[in-house]
């Protein structure tokens, strides 16, 4: 009997194919994503639209409030470690957190390194921009790939911006001579072996679901056509006017993206969705994507 | 002969892909109406909660409990055996309520737990590599139900006539054969059928 073996970690995230993954704030939220028909929810203490009001240094969320939604529901609860803190990603396997998202919206704690993630029993997922991003994590021992988009601003672009460099990147790789793979990975950045299996395959070797953005039906349904395996929806259900009626609709649009006359239904009368921001309206120090490398 | 795949949330590609290693034709299924090509189905891994929730908000309750009562196969695995169970454990209501037996939902705990291992299952040779992730225990069975593997003193898989469950997740390894195992029940039920 083995646990925390790459296949059990990997497997974790193949289960979640197909899902919404929702960030929630307490046991309240958490019981109505399930109800919703979340495949699992995110514990933490301010979804990242109110970490960017609040400004100042963001940190692993308050065990309490992580412990509270645990109780609450019987899907997975994931939680997040700040970029590099291996301690805090320690305290949360030690919580038995189901998955933990070593991530940007919180504020990194080491500017050069991220987490050894091999040296965990629980599994992790890492935001990435490209295709460099995704398999230097992936090498660290990341099980499950997610965009960055920019979180909290409820606006989708950059979320598509990764997906869709990310997917070219792969048919790239497909395509090369097996001779140019050596000095494809050293201009990427990645590990060689992740190229070549990259090469082989034709697709990451691990989930890569959308997240940063995601704010309606439409959204969430976009993501799943662009190649997305799940979504993970963050501001975009709780801070909407009708959190019960998005949670479902995104949920519905996520399984049916192909259905646009189901998605016409899913999204009348939905109410205002959380505001959104312009990403051209943030400097580059608001910037959460650029964080992690 | 076809044999399809609940695609409403869960591991699908990883299915769909074992079906057709063993030489069947395999279908993604979304919608009801694509139950009636079917010679059977597969219910994947995934989430139960999720993937109850979402059946029975497109019918596919009472459609997957006809295509059962009809002989048709079907094979759930982890979230699949919880959907096929008639009672959950720590839960009023079941969802197809389809096999009788009793489960636990994350009977060996949360993700940290998870683990994969060997085990005997019966009629198939040697030892399958079976992966066991959040995964649900069956802690009672009814007459007609067949046991078919145990993992220390627990039930891992059990079959009760055309219906197949396991605890854990054959499509996560390269071997076809709780698949193929299941591929025969098909064509078992499919020849029943013709013969009729």
């Amino acid at each position: 009997m083995e646990t925390g073996t790459s296949r059990v970690k990997k497997g974790m995230a193949e289960m979640q194919k197909g899902g919404v993954i929702m960030d929630v704030m307490n046991a309240e939220q958490a019981k109505i994503a399930e109800a919703a028909g979340a495949s699992a929810v995110m514990a933490l203490e301010r979804v990242p639209s109110d970490i960017r009001a609040a400004g100042g240094v963001a940190r692993m969320a308050d065990p309490t409030i992580i412990e509270e939604v645990m109780k609450a529901v019987s899907i997975p609860v994931m939680a997040k470690a700040r970029i590099g803190h291996f301690v805090e990603a320690k305290l949360l396997e030690a919580m038995g957190v189901d998955y933990i998202d070593e991530s940007e919206v919180l504020t990194p704690a080491d500017e050069v390194f991220h987490i050894n993630k091999h040296e965990f029993t629980v599994p992790f997922v890492c935001g990435a921009k490209d295709i460099g991003e995704a398999l230097r994590r992936i090498g660290e021992g990341a099980s499950m790939i997610r965009t960055k988009g920019e979180p909290g601003t409820g606006n989708i672009v950059e979320a598509v911006r990764h997906m869709r460099l990310i997917n070219s990147q792969i048919r790239k790789i497909a395509n090369m001579s097996k001779d140019e793979l050596m000095t494809e990975a050293k201009n990427l950045g990645a590990p060689y072996e992740l190229v070549l299996q990259v090469h082989e395959t034709g697709k990451l070797p691990v989930v890569n679901f959308a997240a940063g953005g995601v704010a309606t039906p439409a959204d969430a349904a976009l993501m799943m056509h662009l190649g997305a395996d799940g979504v993970f929806v963050g501001s975009g259900i709780f801070k909407s006017e009708n959190p019960e009626k998005f949670a479902r609709a995104i949920v519905q649009a996520t399984t049916h993206y192909q259905d646009y006359g189901l998605i016409v239904e899913l999204s009348k009368n939905l109410g205002t969705p959380m505001k959104g921001i312009d990403i051209k309206q943030l400097n580059a120090a608001e910037r959460m994507q650029d964080r992690g490398w | 002969m076809k044999i399809g795949v609940l695609a409403l949330q869960g591991a699908v590609a990883e299915h769909v892909r074992m079906i057709e290693a063993t030489g069947a034709e395999s279908a993604i299924v979304k919608r009801t109406e694509q139950l009636e090509s079917l010679d059977g189905i597969i219910l994947p891994g995934g989430e139960s909660t999720t993937i109850g929730k979402l059946m029975r908000e497109y019918g596919f309750i009472e459609e997957l409990r006809r295509f059962a009562e009809s002989g048709k196969p079907v094979f759930g695995t982890c979230a699949g055996l919880i959907l096929l169970a008639n009672r959950i454990e720590g839960q009023d209501e079941a969802h197809l309520r389809l096999m009788d037996i009793t489960v636990a939902r994350n009977a060996f705990g949360r993700q940290r737990e998870s683990f994969e291992t060997d085990l005997h299952v019966k009629g198939i040779d040697e030892t399958v590599r079976a992966v066991f992730i959040r995964a649900p225990l069956i802690t009672q069975v009814g007459e007609g139900v067949e046991v078919l593997s145990i993992y220390r003193d627990q039930i891992v898989a059990a079959r009760q006539g055309h219906l197949l469950a396991a605890s854990f997740h054959p499509e996560l390894t390269d071997d076809t054969r709780m698949h193929e195992y299941f591929a025969g029940m098909v064509r078992e039920s499919k020849a029943t059928t013709a013969a009729k």
